[in-house]
């Protein structure tokens, strides 16, 4: 079980406020990601749940009961840290059973659970080794062993793959998620990466400043984000957020278009422009396309067959159905 | 880097082959000069010497009391000025500054001011409580000496610990908290092994200084009380018996007995730093 409901919690350092009150529910077996920004306040809240910090205010229950004042160890979480935070005298069989050992467990019952932690992210054969022998990606896994063994209500995990270059960091999240579907328990991720909170969570936290700008599944936060800033944080490429003349056409202060939802044609549309840098994926190439009245470039995803060429003049026409709107205040207009 | 290394072939080999040297012969500058080969004779009269053993002995006793006292308060203290308190900066430099006093001086403060049995600091806390006075330096000799160079060791101790604290990651301690080890647990299975490079680092540096320890014992007890350590019995050899040749013999061995030590220790700290 690992139901977690934060009441109204802040936190301030001194005199400045990260995090104003916010309330939040994580839903048992959820795999819930914070992203935002750095400094957005996202890892302090979930250190604020883990209660390595001190909550200043509200209250945090972990299925139901309070533990806003519970030291860490009881809470029953376990933590995978960004910088694996493995200990590097003891052999990965020792840093695996730490907590068991901690928690007194006879030894008998340690091998068997570090023996199957091992199986579950194939750390059989490094079992003997030192942090300091493993490669980036055995390390995560073992910081990830340590948290299984204690069988906790939740796993919180604190921008566990930062550290890991691009190709094991796609490798490391397919497997966290295959983790998650295995064990069926709550986690928490906290990242700045936009791609793996989509592709991860069953829900999203878009944090910014402290504040919750919105919370739900990766696709309604990509088909109706609540405002400006969670339109721009969300999807790659970014989308084109517009102002000016052509968002009062729409009746609204700033209009955005996925790159995706552009059509481009060589005879007519709403907008014409040049076609500027483009970047071919093979699958996909995006266009960087200047057009008249419009002060930035827009982005435009076409496939990749699409044959257009530098300083080719196009036409652009927003998808109506897939276009937001956005009133003075950054809010989503209905 | 020849002319460093000229400069310190003479400066060592020259002493060492002439300690070398009068080992092996029957030198007494005031009582008939230089008589001659004695072979190894200098050698087995300093071991079979009623003083050898107890000076050993007193010389393992104080090295290990300092190194268990610097090393114990040395952590307690790292540990303290780790913490983030006001007036950080002026508490280190004070910490650190019996550094920079000199042995000697540091013997005699101890001795006229603390130690003293009628106008010491510590006979008056005890005759304040109604006590008598512990005559330090007589009835608890190797207790005052170890007092005092530990006070004198203890910064450095601590200076070389304070830097490995801080280099402590704080994620490892904030992982052993939710894995649930309490303040003991964490500091000795985190803490205490991430210092123990330092700790032998410390232990090396200090073993080799210590066995040299002079001026506080001869500005205190001047050897009494036993209080003869190998290198005050070696100057005694020397300069109060006038007998070179003895003295250069324990000379000698101290030479040997610090080289096993240093050896020894070099090993430890080789084997920690391939980790």
């Amino acid at each position: 079980m690992g139901r977690i409901t934060l009441d109204k919690v802040r936190k301030a350092f001194g005199e400045v406020e990260v995090i104003p009150p916010l309330d939040l529910t994580i839903e048992d077996g959820e795999f819930v990601v914070f992203v935002g920004p750095s400094g957005c306040g996202k890892s302090t809240l979930l250190r604020l749940i883990a209660g390595l910090e001190d909550v200043s205010g509200g209250e945090i229950r972990i299925d139901g009961q309070d533990a806003t004042m519970v030291p860490p160890a009881k809470r029953g979480l376990a933590m995978v840290f960004q910088s694996y935070a493995l200990y590097p005298h003891m052999s990965v069989r020792k840093n695996i059973a730490f907590p068991l050992r901690m928690a007194g467990m006879d030894a008998a019952e340690q091998e068997r659970r570090v023996k199957s932690a091992a199986d579950v992210l194939n750390l059989t054969d490094y079992l003997d080794r030192r942090p300091g022998q493993l490669s980036g990606g055995q390390r995560q896994r073992v910081a990830i062993g340590r948290a299984i063994v204690r069988e906790p209500a939740a796993f919180l995990f604190d921008e566990p793959l930062s550290n890991l270059d691009a190709a094991l960091r796609v490798g490391m999240r397919l497997e966290i998620s295959e983790l998650h579907k295995r064990l069926n328990t709550t986690m928490i991720y906290v990242t700045h990466d936009q791609v793996e909170a989509m592709t991860m969570a069953d829900k999203i936290v878009v944090l910014r400043a402290g504040h919750i700008e919105q919370v739900g599944s990766p696709l309604e936060l990509y088909r109706t984000p609540r405002n400006l800033f969670v339109a721009g944080f969300i999807g790659s490429p970014k989308m084109n957020l517009i102002g000016g003349a052509v968002a009062s056409a729409h009746d609204a202060a700033t209009i955005g278009i996925r790159p995706e939802h552009i059509r481009v044609s060589d005879e007519a549309g709403d907008w014409t422009g040049t076609v500027g840098v483009s970047e071919h994926l093979g699958s996909d190439t995006f266009f960087h396309v200047n057009c008249e009245g419009i002060p930035d470039p827009l982005t435009v995803r076409v496939g990749g067959e699409v044959d257009l060429h530098y300083g080719d003049r196009i036409h652009l026409s927003p998808d109506p159905e897939h276009l937001h709107r956005f009133d003075a205040e950054g809010l989503r207009l209905p | 880097m020849a002319p460093a290394v000229f400069l310190l072939l003479v400066w060592m080999l020259v002493p060492l082959c002439m300690t070398l040297w009068f080992s092996l012969r029957d030198y007494r500058p005031l009582r008939g000069g230089d008589l001659g080969f004695v072979g190894l004779e200098n050698f087995v009269r300093f071991v079979s010497s009623s003083s050898f053993w107890p000076a050993v002995f007193t010389t393992m006793l104080i090295v290990g009391g300092v190194l268990l006292v610097s090393i114990i308060f040395g952590v307690l203290l790292a540990m303290l000025l780790d913490q983030p308190m006001w007036g950080q900066g002026v508490v280190r430099i004070l910490v650190i500054a019996p550094f920079f006093v000199m042995p000697t001086v540091s013997a005699l403060v101890w001795k006229n001011m603390f130690m003293d049995p009628t106008n010491g600091v510590f006979a008056h806390i005890w005759r304040a409580f109604g006590a008598d006075p512990v005559v330090w330096l007589t009835d608890v000799p190797i207790l005052s000496l170890i007092m005092i160079v530990s006070w004198q060791w203890l910064p450095f101790a601590t200076l070389i610990l304070l830097t490995a604290f801080q280099s402590l990651d704080s994620e490892q301690l904030e992982a052993a908290e939710m894995d649930g080890a309490g303040p003991l647990a964490r500091f000795f299975f985190i803490a205490l092994p991430h210092l123990s490079r330092a700790i032998t680092i410390v232990i090396l540096i200090q073993t080799i200084f210590l066995l040299a320890v002079f001026a506080e014992i001869f500005v205190t007890t001047g050897g009494a009380f036993g209080t003869r350590t190998l290198t005050y019995l070696i100057y005694q050899r020397v300069l109060e018996s006038q007998n070179v040749g003895l003295g250069s013999a324990g000379g000698v061995y101290a030479i040997i007995l610090a080289n096993i030590v240093a050896l020894f220790l070099m090993r430890i700290v080789g084997k920690n730093l391939d980790r």
